[in-house]
């Protein structure tokens, strides 16, 4: 592993220095959860070297790798945490203090703070705050953003990344919708102060009666009024609501993996494609047709994108926007033309959870501004197998893909069978870059947090 | 009379078995007939969502397994197949599901649904008893 460097990629975040404290409370709460075998913690656990006393191990050094985990050559993984649950959507900060989202509140707390202070590479100081689950979270200019299903929070971090009002967040954003079906609130800020909202359709295909056979789809679709999109709204502004919002970005079903890209200065998305072609129509598509399509998409946004969202989808083998069929659609037909092409087109319901641009140095060359993308893995491709539970690569060069997209870090699932049953023993989620160019990617099954790094 | 004793007490014995395994054996058949009708059912309209296992999908769509709302009152499990249900209604030991489950009562006859529920309830680890066109019936008739 390298040794952190000080220019960190991830700097333009905030800069701030990284001098290291040991608050009781915290150092109580890292040592219970040691003990409860919550956390695999460096002195705990027989995997873990457990530094001699007195010696400071060196940063960045050794920690067991997990070979489970296949990869490239030259790259290598690592758990950092497991037992978190539901975790979501992960942050390092500057100092490469790991924040991470849950879904689901475990012992009360929706966000944990992990800190390796004694620099054998595994957190050792744990503390959880925040009562809200959620998806999204976010570092920019000294605050922490994170959201629960309805609304944005942001809390304030002091120099050393600790959060200095964990029970008194500021609400930033409040009032989204959540009807259950895609409510995750994924989030994305750039640098000129704007905060970006995921808000999912909560429908499949805006049909009058949700995923029913035979049900017409909506004309307009009434539900890209307040879903179906990305909201931008100010970064530092409590209280905003949609009044005070812009939507950004329309014709989205759903979003959770999403990154503001510092080489374009462009938001990027990945879009879930819609559900069930052959369950609702079986007339125009058979089971394997229905496998692979729609194309789930990632998508460049600019202010007033419009994707196309209920009334088309992308077919990734005839490389057009096909007209749903809830809309007169009959597989072939294409329709919404002014609607936005993808940049890159994935096959059908991997659901892409976690997209990262990479701006560090630590990976070869061809990994640079990149994009990595997190595959929850599929539930919707039955009776074929399903398919995902990996980590993907796209190359970028000029802000465009340069290549194919490949698999870079795979069998998170624990082998082809559970791949194919879908009973993944772990599903990737969240991704994240840390201050040395490594890559941290969650898993929302068990809660394992892995570390990504490569040594020529 | 010793001879004669044995011969009639293993012929009641003989009638005694054989009404014993026939009763359960025709029974045994209707059930499993049904079952078999419901699997059909069940691939074509259930699977897609509640997958080949039953397992469901992870806060998407609950697993069929040994839950209370499957092996519980048929009545309200028939109502559930027929009205469907808004997401984020079924909550498994603290885990919710967010998708809507699609209402079925235009779509599957009430046959279907007695055969599809009984081949759920006999299933993925799941032993029940059979679900009656005339309890789905019963249910079609409370919903209104």
């Amino acid at each position: 592993m390298k040794q952190p460097t000080k220019k960190s990629p991830t700097s333009e975040r905030t800069n701030r220095g990284s001098r290291t404290s040991f608050p009781h409370k915290t150092l109580h709460l890292a040592m219970g959860l040691c003990m409860m075998g919550l956390f695999a913690c460096a002195g705990n656990s027989d995997k873990a070297p457990a530094p001699a006393a007195g010696s400071t191990p060196a940063a960045g050094a050794e920690i067991p790798k997990d070979t489970s985990i296949k990869l490239p050559s030259g790259f290598s993984a690592s758990i950092v945490a497991e037992g978190l649950g539901k975790a979501r959507h992960i942050v390092i900060a500057p100092n490469g203090v790991v924040f991470v989202k849950l879904e689901r509140l475990k012992d009360g707390k929706g966000i944990y703070r992990l800190q390796d202070t004694n620099g054998d590479g595994k957190p050792d100081q744990v503390t959880g705050f925040g009562k809200f689950g959620g998806t999204g979270i976010a570092i920019k200019k000294g605050y922490l953003y994170a959201s629960s299903n309805e609304d944005v929070y942001r809390f304030k971090l002091d120099d050393n990344f600790n959060v200095t009002n964990p029970d008194n967040p500021e609400k930033i954003v409040t009032g989204l919708i959540d009807r259950h079906q895609h409510e995750s609130k994924s989030i994305a800020l750039d640098n000129d102060g704007n905060l970006y909202v995921n808000i999912g359709a909560y429908s499949n295909s805006c049909q009058l009666q949700d995923r029913t056979k035979g049900s017409p789809g909506r004309q307009p679709c009434p539900i890209l009024d307040s879903a179906g999109g990305i909201w931008q709204f100010k970064a530092d502004q409590p209280g905003q609501t949609y009044g005070t919002g812009v939507r950004y970005a329309t014709g989205l079903r759903n979003v959770v993996g999403l990154d503001w890209n510092t080489a374009t200065n462009t938001l990027f998305v990945m879009q879930h494609g819609r559900d069930q072609l052959h369950d609702l129509f079986p007339d125009l598509y058979d089971t394997k047709q229905s496998a692979e399509l729609p194309a789930e998409c990632m998508y460049e946004l600019h202010k007033g994108s419009n994707c196309g969202w209920p009334y088309i989808y992308y077919d990734e083998f005839q490389h057009k926007k096909i007209l749903a069929p809830e809309y007169g659609g009959d597989s072939k037909k294409t329709g919404a033309e002014d609607a936005q092409d993808p940049v890159v087109a994935f096959p059908g319901h991997l659901a892409p959870n976690g997209l990262l641009f990479y701006t560090g140095n630590q990976f070869p060359e061809k990994y640079k501004n990149g994009a990595f993308v997190a595959f929850h893995g599929s539930w919707n491709r039955a009776p074929e197998p399903q398919k995902g539970y990996f980590v993907a690569f796209v190359p970028f060069s000029n802000g465009k893909p340069s290549g194919e997209w490949e698999v870079f870090a795979d069998n998170f699932s624990g082998g082809p069978d559970k791949t194919a049953s879908g009973r993944a023993t772990y599903r990737p989620c969240g991704l994240a870059q840390g201050p040395d160019g490594s890559i941290y990617v969650t898993d929302d099954s068990k809660g394992n947090v892995w570390k990504i790094s490569y040594k020529k | 009379m010793n001879r004669l004793f044995v011969m009639a007490s293993t012929a009641l014995l003989a009638f005694l078995l054989m009404s014993q395994t026939q009763k359960p054996a025709a029974k045994g058949g209707a059930l499993a007939a049904s079952i078999a009708r419901g699997k059909v059912v069940y691939e074509s309209t259930c699977q897609p969502c509640h997958m080949a296992d039953g397992g469901g999908a992870p806060n998407m769509n609950p697993p069929l397994s040994r839950t209370k709302w499957v092996l519980g009152d048929k009545v309200k499990l028939a109502q559930i197949v027929l009205k469907g249900l808004p997401g984020g209604q079924i909550e498994i030991d603290g885990d919710t599901f967010h998708n809507p489950m699609p209402a079925q009562e235009s779509v599957l006859s009430d046959q279907q649904i007695a055969d599809v529920l009984t081949f759920v309830r006999n299933n993925f680890g799941n032993k029940a008893s059979a679900v009656t066109v005339a309890e789905v019936k019963a249910s079609r008739g409370r919903m209104k």
